[in-house]
């Protein structure tokens, strides 16, 4: 079971606690955690199902290769970081 | 007579109520958050804040509390792109569009014999619409599949959008909306039909051969008299527009001082003749000439112009007026506007004199008047 964790800036919008899902890749560990927190989805995701622009998904403190299509493989034991990158937050 | 304002800024929604004394600051929500555009939905007393939180997406939050309190709703969202489609690079842009929400720019209220009709105007340019208050949205397809859209260029911003959604009271079938940059789109049908109108609109910076072409205007802000809905009036890019025959046709309006340049537009509910503009530096530098705000009216259908400046700042004031940041109450006595630079003014007397409610509020970027 890969865990998934998430930055603390995100949790005054929709809460996103720390969860532990199956999944071999990105997409799915992030689809299994996304169905039982439907909300959190749309913060991480765009409609097309990629990565928000200015957000970034590290796997055991890799970042993230495949923004779009989410193929990146996850091991049972990985842990998932979702946090917004420095860009995006206009003053 | 509406006694309450909303202020949407990039740091949070602002709610200015008449007391007996003066218009105050009565609350401030959202604080810290980008508030782009809100709406009062006069059908209902709904409101509407579009909130962009840069990292998160864009968000959209409705009060029917009179904005005691806040729920997250449902915010627009783009189709997936048909299998193998390829969309064409926008005009003038080097990038292809992208079927993804960039921002809410447009809010309006179907008519009264449409409950919970909502329409939303986005960035990269599609239109929405919400028959149960927001709680979901469809993208009109006739419109996003409509073979000149992808005609539509860019604008400050990088992708083209719908900011300005005008129901015609008569007909709530009959919609006109303007887009940055792609003319005036005009539906009879509820939007099941669009049909390109703009004749008559001069783009200055084109070549010559694609200066009246309706789809290359940059409509800035496009509003209807409420009273009669055949007159139009549109701040363009580079210039000032106005329309009797109900969008069709244009007559650009020329030679008014200090500039033809500007963001905002308001006519007045009741009288078709009369119409405020916030004038601006063109285009390259985008501030009020020689640092005065100033406002310009007109009481005769564009012939003249009276230069306002009665409580607005007449020496270094660097202030920017977006093109939601003018309103107009009901009565056409009462206006608000607000600056990139937080400064509120408002009128009771239809221009003629401001108050200045606040210089310390965050970059303005929507004002609206609550209306019963």
């Amino acid at each position: 079971m890969a865990t998934i964790r998430f930055t603390r800036n995100i949790q005054r919008h929709v809460e996103c606690p720390t969860r532990e899902f199956p999944g071999t890749t990105l997409r799915a560990v992030l689809d299994a955690y996304f169905r039982e927190n439907e909300k959190a989805r749309g913060y991480v995701l765009d409609e097309q199902g990629r990565i928000r622009p200015h957000m970034v998904v590290f796997i055991d403190g890799e970042l993230n290769d495949d923004r779009e299509r989410l193929t990146d493989p996850v091991k049972p034991d990985s842990v998932i970081d979702v946090i917004q990158a420095l860009s995006g937050g206009k003053v | 007579m509406s006694d309450r304002v909303y202020v949407a800024t990039r740091k949070g929604l602002f709610t200015v109520d008449r007391t007996p004394s003066k218009w105050t600051i009565s609350r401030a929500t959202f604080v810290g958050d980008n508030v782009t555009l809100m709406m009062h939905d006069p059908r209902n007393g709904n409101l509407f804040a579009a909130l962009n939180h840069g990292h998160f997406g864009i968000k959209v939050h409705r009060s029917t509390d009179h904005g005691e309190t806040w729920q997250e709703i449902a915010a627009p969202q783009y189709p997936p792109m048909p299998e193998g489609y390829v969309p064409k690079p926008i005009p003038f842009f080097n990038k292809t569009l992208d079927w993804a929400l960039k921002l809410i720019w447009g809010f309006a209220p179907g008519g009264a014999d449409q409950p919970g009709l909502i329409w939303a105007g986005t960035m990269p340019g599609g239109l929405f619409k919400s028959e149960n208050n927001g709680d979901s949205w469809e993208l009109n397809r006739p419109l996003w599949d409509h073979p000149r859209r992808e005609e539509w260029g860019p604008n400050g911003a990088e992708w083209p959008g719908i900011h300005s959604i005008c129901v015609d009271p008569r007909d709530s079938r009959h919609v006109n909306v303007g887009v940055s940059t792609g003319g005036v789109w005009i539906t009879h049908d509820a939007g099941e039909s669009w049909n390109l109108g703009g004749k008559g609109m001069r783009a200055e910076y084109a070549p010559e051969e694609h200066q009246f072409d309706p789809i290359g205007q940059d409509v800035h802000c496009l509003v209807q008299c409420a009273a009669n809905p055949e007159v139009l009036w549109v701040q363009h890019h580079n210039g000032m527009f106005r329309s009797t025959d109900g969008a069709a046709s244009w007559t650009e309006i020329k030679d008014v001082k200090p500039s033809v340049f500007g963001f905002p537009v308001a006519v007045h509910p009741k009288d078709p003749e009369t119409a405020w503009f916030v004038p601006a530096f063109k285009d390259e530098k985008r501030c009020p000439l020689d640092g005065r705000v100033v406002v310009n009216r007109t009481r005769d259908g564009g012939k003249t112009f009276e230069t306002l400046r009665r409580g607005l700042p007449q020496e270094h004031a660097y202030d920017l007026v977006y093109r939601h940041g003018l309103d107009i109450d009901e009565t056409g006595d009462r206006l608000a506007f607000g600056s990139t630079t937080g400064s509120l003014w408002i009128t009771e007397d239809g221009g003629d004199s401001w108050q200045s409610i606040s210089s310390n509020l965050p970059p303005i970027y929507a004002v609206r008047f609550a209306r019963s």
